[in-house]
This record gives structure tokens, C-alpha cells and sequence, in this order.
């Protein structure tokens, strides 16, 4: 598989922007998206914070040309107005000029709709709208995106938990490497949900005081919501049209840490390996990362068995990294395009954006995310996503500079 | 193109034992087809399974005998497919939220992850490999054969390990019998095309399959390739994509000795399926297996385990003849499937 493939097109909507352009802006301003829970009734609400997007899902469906339309999931408008925006993004107007596809990511999929749908339906099973259930799987919000953008060829869904779409941006670029597509719209989507606050809540891994990511005293997550996608097209159409190359994807891994179902083996292994299949598939070597996009929830678990796997690849010479969880909340399924977006943005504007909610170093570790913006030459990112189950998954992005083709 | 070479299987026929082919066909008059389950300790530690749901044990009990069959201890890759994972602890989930927002257990909402299963046979085995699942309807099985095949012709895996697995709970079948999937009443499963009403009949399981480069002696057949096509506003135009995709084997349809048909009693689609073989395949011999299965998200995992095992002996039971024409020779096997006239797809399967 020696095809390259690259990234024409993004689009993004999270707790920090309605689109890509918000996105950089308040990454460039410091500023967090983080805040109260405003979207539904919860009994934590005041007490644990989340990270919204900062619109209605009526305004969501106004927003998609779907006005007063009562079948569509917040998770499936995300997906369907930050889906669009990467399409335009690309300047792809004839969607069926080429064989392309959509592999969306999520892990909750209509389940804002269904957990409404049970309350009535287990009181009595006659009750419950089920216009409120019927799009409960998640496949239904990737077929929702794939008809807002018109997209047949090949359209499926992945779900690995928190590495769900770095695991939709790989199979993309496989699909178009073995020639079976020539571009791919890949990315995830996740609306917040009582079910998703809950259950993380039960796992005691909700910082009430907002994420730290490695920071010594951090103490959990924070959920976010969001959707993000990337357009990747094929060498052959990118030199045919004289496309915009926004990036290269140049490497990428999947390994499981095969430990514990939802903690991170202590020395990192799956993380490790992720990383140095990404590294090695991109033909460099560690040196020549000049960045990494971390996964950094800020659990205790996740950010030392993180950060240990980074020492093991890099050793003492690791380069710039930052989680931005600190930004947009942990978007779940969606993080891992949320984050590809994050470091082509990194990438085009040359700069490194800080890892909010930091101030402590972690005692294990020998070095400290960055902590305040700033520009730097970076040709090659590193972001990491890892998920629940041990799925951990890394992708390198590239800088594509003309005459390198 | 790769090999299967090892097949493991719960479903509601007895089709545990891999060195048999449909034994003893049972005959339900039920609700829905549900699995006969092993006895687990066989295949996992009590102390872990204690704590497992239903499906998570299925799946790794399948895995596991898939992995036997094919002589393989570490697959390159573990890869599965499932429409909605473990229903049972997103219910559980679902219950306690619905009465209070304060549920205490954690385990149900660990289990019901997608990619717990594909993440428990990892654990099981210490299988650092790639690991990925697909969750998307109808398919999230293909989808997962379409990676697993793309890993072997790639050259990134010899031996991949892909599964089917869907449960049936008794929530949800009061669900989606409210949404029109299902029949309103118990069916015999072996009259199933007698009814000649509108719904399926419901059913669940759990397939594994190990792919790999290599033919050996437990090779059952070839599977030669897969497709997915979506068919949104007639977008799905099989007289175009079938015969392209029979040609990227280099086959034509009358080189298919035999038509696996997703037919499921639902008189409303069923006639997709009608449509299809006469267009397609007139005068060729037609087979069902959903009779036997039931419908749900993955049933096409029973499909192939089919369409395997009829290539592997050669011998095709009647209990599978939808039409009365005996094949001539059997070699070229095509899985036909569709679900609400919106996800089609195939699968062709050689024998070797």
C-alpha cells in the first residue's frame, strides 16, 4: 500500500465553535468550552460540567435545511451540519463525480432520543413515542449524514469507544489505498446524553471542577459533544482537480492494550504500540514529530499510562504536546476527528495550542504539556485516541507542501 | 479473496459442534428464535463469566470455537460486527435511568460499550492485534469482512477473526414489534413462508470466522469478496452493481451455482428478494436460512456459515431449498441480503 492520501477538506462543530473557523479562533484565544449543563434535565446538573455545543437541536435542525423535522437525533445534526462543512471545505460540489464514501463513528448514536423513549415505554409498554426509538442504533445518524450529502457508494459505521474515529479516518484511507473508493468522508459524531453522564459518572471518572489533563491533581473527565469530519481523496483525484491539500495522512495504528475493559494497562502497551505502528507506517522516526495531539482525558488512568508510552517512544527528547479536551470536552466517538481537525489546524497556522487546565506537573512523568499557545515549524502531529476496551489508535498527519508529490 | 478456515457458531439451531452441519433441525413456535447456548465453563473462567451479559459470553464462546476450528491461537486481527452490541445491559442502563438517575453498577454500562466483545476476545486471548467494530445495521458484519479481507490482501494480517453477534431481549422485541419489523404472533419457524404477512421473525446469534491467506485442512471454502450498497432515494441500482461486482471476480451470473436469499417471511420485503433471483437468476436453485435463524442485524453470519459449510462437504439440505432447482455442481455461492429495501449487500463464496 504505498498510495498517499490526503485531506482537502474539514469541517467541526464543539463546545468551542459552530465551525472550523470559531474552533481556531477560540483555540487561539484560550478559550474553553467548557461549562454548565444547560441541555437537559439532570440531577448533576450545577455539580458536574459538560462540554456543549452551544446550539439548540431545534437551531441544529434550522441550521441543516430540516426545520420542524421530529426524526432526526441531535447526535445525527451534528454529524450532518459539520459533515457538510467539510465537503464544502473540499469545494466538492458534484458529489458523484467520483466513488466516494462515509464512514461516520459514534458510541451513542440516537440514544438522546431513546432514553427519553424508555422512561414511558418501561412504565408501560404500550407508552413511548417511537419516533423517539426507531433511530436509536448508530447507524441511523451515519445514514442521516450520507443522505444530507448524498453519498452511496460505501457508508458504514464504527463504534471502538473513545477511538471510534481515528478507527473511521484509518478504514477511509485503506479503502481509497486499495482503490476501492477515491475519496472518503471520515470523522464521528456524539450528542451528550444522560445515559453517556451517568454511566461515566458511576465509573467516578467526572471531574466536577472541569478536566485537568495531565495535571498531578486531575481527576477526571469532562463530557463533551460534538462532530467533526475530514474529507480524504486520493493522490489521482487531488492531481486531476488541483485540489487544496490541507494535510497528508501519513501513518496510522491500531493496537489493543488487551489488559482491563476500560483501564489502561500501566505501562501503556496498546498506547505504545499504537503509536509506533502510526510512526513507523509514516516511514519517520520519533524525532521528527514536532507535535503531539495527546488523548489526555485527565483521568488518572488514562494520562500516565498515556504519558509513560509517550516517554517509552520518545524518550528524553518528547516533543510539544497538549490535549485540547481541555477546550472541547471529551467528545467521545467524535474525539478523534475533533482532534484531526485540531492538528490540521495545527499544521496549516503553525502553531501549538495549549493544554488548558493545567499547572502541575505529574510526578511520574519527566516533562509538561504546553501550556500557552504558540508557533512553531511543524511538519508532522501525532494525535492520539484511546477508547474503552483497550481500542487504541493513532494517526500522523503531515504537513503537504507543494512539489512534495 | 481470503480462506475460512474456522467457523464458530450459537445460534438457534444446534450448530455449536463444528465437525457437524445442521444435525437435527429444530422447530420453534415462538416469538423469536432464540440461541441454544453452550455450557460456558468449557470456554470461559466461571469467575469471569459471572459477571458477563448474555451476548458477551456468546461471543467469546463463539470466538473461542471458531479459533479451535481453524487451529489458530492469535489472530492478527480481531474485528466484529454488531447493530446494537448488548442490548440487555443498555437496558439495564435505560431502567435505572428511567426511575432514577442514580444507578450503582457500573458493569452494564462497561458491557454495554459496542466493542466489548471484540475488546473481551482480546482480553481472553492477550491479543495486542487490531482490533476495530462495526455497529452499522445490516452491515456491520460485511463491513467488518470488507476490513478483515482489505487486512489480508494488504498484507497487514494473515489471520483475522470476525464476528456476527446480535441478541434479542424481550424489550425490545416489544419495541420493534410496536415499529412493524416483527410478526404480531408466535410463528412456526418451518411455516414461516405460510404466514404471508407483513413482519419478520426475530432471532439472534452469534458467528465467528477466522479468515486467513493459507488453505489448509480445515479450510471450508473461499470467501472471494463483499460488497455494501446503500440504497438511499434509488440509489441502489442492482442491475448495475451486481453484474460489476460478479465481474470484479471475474464471473458472470450464470457461473452462480446456487442464491443464498435473505428471506425472512416478511411478505413486504420479501418480494425484493423474488424480484432479485428472477431477474438475475431465473432457473437457478434459490436458498433461504432465516427460517432456521431468525432476523436480526448480523443473520447474514448464519448465511455464510452456510453458504461454508454446503461448499465445504458438498451436500445441500433441503431444509434450505427455497426453490425446487438441484444445482448442477456447487462452486460459486452468492449471499444476497437486504433490510427494508435500504442496505443491500453480497457475498461470494467458492468452494476449494
Amino acid at each position: 500500500m504505498s498510495k498517499r492520501v490526503f485531506i482537502t477538506g474539514i469541517g467541526i462543530v464543539c463546545a468551542i465553535g459552530k465551525n472550523v473557523e470559531e474552533t481556531f479562533q477560540s483555540l487561539l484565544a484560550g478559550k474553553t468550552g467548557i461549562g454548565e449543563i444547560t441541555l437537559f434535565n439532570t440531577m448533576h446538573k450545577g455539580i458536574i460540567p459538560m462540554a456543549e455545543v452551544k446550539m439548540t437541536t431545534e437551531e441544529l435542525l434550522e441550521e441543516v435545511g430540516k426545520a420542524g423535522k421530529k426524526n432526526l437525533t441531535r447526535t445525527a445534526l451534528l454529524g450532518m451540519k459539520a459533515a457538510k462543512e467539510a465537503l464544502g471545505s473540499a469545494g466538492i460540489s458534484n458529489i458523484h463525480q467520483y466513488k466516494t464514501g462515509l464512514i461516520s463513528a459514534s458510541t451513542v448514536g440516537g440514544m438522546d432520543r431513546s432514553e427519553d423513549f424508555y422512561a414511558s415505554f418501561l412504565s408501560d409498554p404500550a407508552r413511548g413515542r417511537l419516533i423517539d426509538v426507531v433511530n436509536h442504533d448508530c447507524g441511523d445518524s451515519t445514514e442521516r449524514i450520507a443522505s444530507h450529502l448524498g453519498i452511496s457508494d460505501l457508508v458504514t459505521t464504527i463504534s471502538t469507544a473513545c477511538s471510534s474515529s481515528v478507527n473511521a479516518l484509518m478504514f477511509g484511507s485503506n479503502l481509497i489505498k486499495t482503490g476501492q473508493l477515491d475519496r472518503v468522508v471520515v470523522g464521528g459524531t456524539d450528542a451528550v446524553t444522560r445515559f453517556t453522564l451517568n454511566g461515566f459518572n458511576t465509573l467516578m471518572i467526572l471531574d466536577k471542577t472541569g478536566c485537568h489533563p495531565f495535571d498531578e491533581n486531575r481527576a477526571g473527565l469532562t463530557l463533551g459533544e460534538g462532530a467533526a469530519f475530514l474529507v480524504l481523496e486520493s493522490e489521482e483525484v487531488v492531481m486531476k482537480d488541483g485540489k487544496n491539500i490541507l494535510a497528508e495522512v501519513s501513518g496510522y495504528g491500531n493496537a489493543n492494550d488487551a489488559y482491563h475493559q476500560t483501564a489502561s494497562s500501566p505501562d501503556g502497551t496498546g498506547a505504545f504500540m499504537a503509536m509506533s505502528k502510526a510512526i513507523a507506517m509514516s516511514k519517520l522516526q520519533p524525532n521528527d514529530i514536532d507535535y503531539i495531539n495527546v488523548h489526555g482525558t485527565g483521568t488518572q488512568n488514562n494520562d500516565l499510562s498515556e504519558g509513560i508510552a509517550i516517554e517509552r517512544i520518545f524518550g528524553e527528547h518528547v516533543p510539544p504536546y497538549s490535549s485540547t479536551k481541555g477546550f472541547t470536552g471529551h467528545t467521545l466517538g467524535a474525539a478523534g476527528a475533533v482532534e484531526a481537525v485540531i492538528s490540521v489546524l495545527a499544521l496549516k497556522h503553525q502553531v501549538v495550542f495549549s493544554n488548558l487546565g493545567f499547572s502541575i506537573p505529574m510526578k511520574e512523568l519527566h516533562n509538561r504539556p504546553v501550556t500557552t499557545n504558540h508557533n512553531a515549524s511543524i511538519r508532522h502531529v501525532l494525535s492520539n485516541s484511546f477508547g474503552f476496551g483497550g481500542n487504541n489508535s493513532a494517526v500522523v498527519l503531515s504537513r503537504y507542501v507543494t512539489g512534495d508529490a | 479473496m481470503a480462506y475460512i478456515n474456522g467457523i464458530g457458531l450459537i445460534s438457534p439451531q444446534k450448530t455449536v459442534d463444528p465437525t457437524e452441519f445442521l444435525p437435527e433441525i429444530m422447530e420453534y413456535t415462538s416469538d423469536y428464535l432464540k440461541c441454544i447456548e453452550p455450557a460456558y465453563r468449557t470456554y470461559i473462567d466461571p469467575i469471569q463469566s459471572r459477571r458477563m451479559s448474555r451476548l458477551i459470553k456468546m461471543g467469546i464462546a463463539s470466538a473461542k470455537i471458531s479459533l479451535a476450528d481453524a487451529g489458530c491461537s492469535m489472530p492478527d486481527a480481531i474485528i466484529t460486527g454488531t447493530g446494537l452490541g448488548s442490548v440487555e445491559d443498555t437496558e439495564k442502563i435505560l431502567g435505572d435511568l428511567s426511575s432514577e438517575e442514580r444507578f450503582l453498577n457500573p458493569t452494564p454500562f462497561i458491557q454495554s460499550t459496542y466493542n466489548t466483545i471484540s475488546s473481551q476476545v482480546a482480553i481472553q486471548l492477550k491479543c495486542h492485534n487490531y482490533n476495530s467494530t462495526y455497529v452499522h445495521r445490516t452491515f456491520s458484519f460485511e463491513s467488518g469482512l470488507i476490513d478483515g479481507m482489505m487486512q489480508i490482501e494488504e498484507e497487514m494480517a494473515r489471520n483475522v477473526l470476525i464476528g456476527a453477534i446480535d441478541e434479542m431481549t424481550m424489550n425490545h422485541l416489544q419495541i420493534t414489534r410496536r415499529i412493524g419489523q416483527w410478526k404480531m404472533e408466535p410463528v412456526n419457524n418451518l411455516a414461516l413462508l405460510e404466514t404471508k404477512s407483513p413482519g419478520a421473525l426475530p432471532g439472534e446469534g452469534a458467528a465467528f470466522f477466522v479468515l486467513g491467506t493459507e488453505k489448509r485442512s480445515s479450510t471450508y471454502a473461499e470467501l472471494k469478496d463483499v460488497a455494501t450498497c446503500i440504497n438511499l432515494n434509488g440509489s441502489f441500482r442492482p442491475e448495475v452493481v451486481l453484474p460489476e461486482f460478479l465481474a470484479k471476480n471475474e464471473l458472470s451470473p450464470n457461473d452462480i451455482d446456487l442464491v443464498i436469499l435473505g428471506v425472512n417471511g416478511d411478505c413486504k420485503y420479501d418480494q425484493v428478494y423474488t424480484h432479485f433471483a428472477n431477474q438475475f437468476f431465473p432457473g437457478k436453485a434459490q436458498a433461504w436460512y432465516k427460517h432456521l435463524c431468525g432476523e436480526y442485524h448480523t443473520a447474514t453470519g448464519f448465511g455464510l456459515y452456510v453458504a461454508a459449510n454446503i461448499l465445504r462437504r458438498p451436500v445441500y439440505p433441503v431444509v434450505l431449498h427455497l426453490n425446487q432447482v438441484v444445482p448442477g455442481k456447487l462452486r460459486n455461492i452468492l449471499i444476497y441480503n437486504q433490510f427494508r429495501d435500504v442496505n443491500h449487500s453480497f457475498m461470494l463464496v467458492q468452494g476449494c
